[in-house]
């Protein structure tokens, strides 16, 4: 069951996309969220879809991945499709059913919300799949950086978000390794009414935590032997590395948003 | 119960790109009553094979056959319970799996969720506390204040307290002191004997295979390479170290004490009591010419 969630899961490769550096990637993916709310029009949706592609491409990675990881909005999707069809009543109809009225500017609102959240759940999984979340955390530190002024423990929070997602794999296993032990003890986790089925989830809940806190302590002892007192003068093993194709990525970003701004109603 | 696997082969993460094999093609058969080993190396797919015992993994490919039950790659997860009432699997580190306020509850855990009545897995409970070598009192406590080996015993506890007709045995004894390690597979044995159990270690420890098995299988990259007896086993030095395993450490002796006194014992012998008896053999035969 835990192998089938590949949503978010880095695949190395060696494209154009991998190799950026953190930073830019995740300057891109945010300034795209902005941008894409600016699109408002046929030719504006174009863009956006086609330089979303355009990315896709160049990022070699497999459809597979992506479509996978549209796998838990697909209903979201579905569902605002469906309420702007049904509910915008502006321009021709379309189709008439007498109780249902399908209007072309409803139509057209459904395809470019849907259009809207393809190319989001694109862009960011495009993200988490070409940078491995130990880069994407020194991203993040980085680009946090400048706040360290303001007494905001940059270092502290980009540790927990490397050791948090360094043991999701491991305590994945571990839930795997006690639900079948229960299961193999006549544990039921798929039958029965919800009670049964929340009963059942205590016999993995008090394991798994246990086991988590005895990491955690296993851990922390294990860094303060080999000396760790926090960021304060730390050098990197991973130096960051801003190249001519980060400012590329930005810049093609810029000339989007500008196409944008220049081409929306 | 028999138990057979044909042609057994698993992949994780079927249908994804992902997808690796880890059991190709697997025959193992295991009449009832044997006491069956499964030794190989590191990720040869020991693990792996122990799930299929109890309808924990769905062979992707193949047929096993638990009794008179077949599982196979479609079958439906509701008629895999009752399977594992039959199949007890003592899974490595089962301390993991302890969760109750109680020792008592415990161990009733596994009963009770096959519906046995309260009275009677209470009954099993405070039986096999004391069989498992813990004092009684015990039970009240909570399964968190006792030692890790304590609660290997309750783990262990719990899992015969569903009285399996078939224990499955994965690294049992990982991570004992070595007289804990002895005092819980002389246990096994004994309740292999007592209750006319199937049993079926998973192990690398080749002293263990030796001792106690009828049977072993020898696992290597995910195919099941050899079947036979310890004695047949253990005589083939040349195939162990192609699979890369090593000789029990009694055999070992054994061929210093031949090579030193220059001679040849009829048998390989698999106990510390064996190979004494034989080289006192050996001697008494000197002494007498």
């Amino acid at each position: 069951m835990m192998e089938k969630m590949i949503f978010g899961r880095y695949i190395p490769g060696d494209s154009f996309v991998h190799r950026l550096d953190p930073r830019s990637k995740l300057l891109f993916v945010f300034a795209f969220i902005v941008i894409v709310f600016l699109a408002n029009n046929t030719i504006t949706y174009v863009l956006l879809l086609a330089f979303t592609i355009g990315v896709i491409l160049l990022s070699r990675i497999r459809l597979y991945f992506l479509i996978n990881g549209l796998k838990p909005v697909i209903f979201l999707m579905i569902f605002t499709f469906l309420i702007h069809i049904l509910f915008t009543r502006e321009g021709t109809v379309l189709i008439d059913w007498g109780f249902l009225k399908v209007y072309e500017e409803g139509l057209k609102q459904g395809i470019f919300i849907s259009i809207r959240f393809l190319v989001l759940v694109f862009m960011t999984s495009v993200l988490t799949l070409t940078t491995s979340p130990i880069s994407i955390t020194d991203g993040v530190e980085t680009l946090l950086g400048p706040f360290k002024k303001v007494k905001l423990p940059v270092h502290e929070l980009a540790l927990m978000m490397s050791i948090s997602l360094r043991f999701i794999p491991t305590l994945m296993d571990e839930t795997d390794k006690i639900m079948k032990a229960q299961m193999a003890r006549g544990s039921d986790l798929s039958a029965g009414s919800l009670k049964d089925r929340l009963k059942a989830v205590v016999p993995l809940l008090v394991p798994l935590f246990v086991s988590a806190f005895k990491r955690a302590e296993d851990l922390a002892t294990a860094m303060e032997v080999r000396g760790y007192r926090g960021g304060e003068g730390r050098t990197r093993y991973r130096q960051l590395k801003w190249d001519v194709s980060d400012t590329l990525a930005i810049a093609s970003l810029v000339v989007m948003a500008v196409l944008l701004v220049y081409f929306r109603n | 119960m028999d138990i057979k696997l044909q042609q057994v082969s698993y992949a994780y993460a079927k249908g994804t790109p992902f997808e690796k094999y880890a059991l190709f093609d697997v025959n193992v058969a295991i009449t009832s009553g044997t006491y069956q080993a499964i030794i190989g190396h590191t990720g040869s797919g020991k693990s792996t094979i122990l799930q299929h015992f109890n309808g924990l993994l769905k062979p992707s490919k193949g047929q096993v056959h638990i009794g008179d039950r077949i599982i196979e790659a479609d079958k439906k997860a509701k008629e895999l319970k009752p399977i594992r009432q039959k199949v007890g699997i003592v899974f490595q580190f089962p301390e993991h799996q302890l969760f109750e306020e109680t020792v008592l509850k415990d161990i009733m855990f596994g009963p009770m969720n096959f519906g046995i009545p309260k009275e009677e897995a209470e009954r099993r409970a405070r039986e096999l506390v004391q069989l498992v070598g813990l004092p009684e009192e015990v039970l009240e406590k909570s399964p968190f204040d006792l030692s890790g080996g304590q609660m290997r015993r309750v783990a262990i506890a719990g899992v015969l307290a569903m009285e399996p007709e078939v224990l499955v045995l994965d690294e049992p004894t990982a991570g004992l002191d070595p007289r804990g390690q002895k005092e819980i597979m002389d246990m096994f044995y004994t309740l292999h004997k007592e209750r006319g159990l199937t049993t079926i270690l998973v192990t690398h420890s080749m002293e263990d295979a030796a001792r106690y098995a009828d049977e072993i299988v020898i696992m290597h990259e995910g195919r099941s390479v050899m079947t036979g007896t310890p004695r047949e086993l253990f005589n083939d030095t040349e195939a162990l170290k192609q699979y890369r395993l090593e000789l029990p450490r009694i055999v070992k002796f054994q061929r210093r004490i031949e090579k030193m006194l220059g001679i040849k014992l009829p048998k390989v012998c698999l106990t510390e009591e064996e190979l004494a008896a034989e080289v006192a053999l050996v001697v008494k035969g000197r002494e007498q010419t």
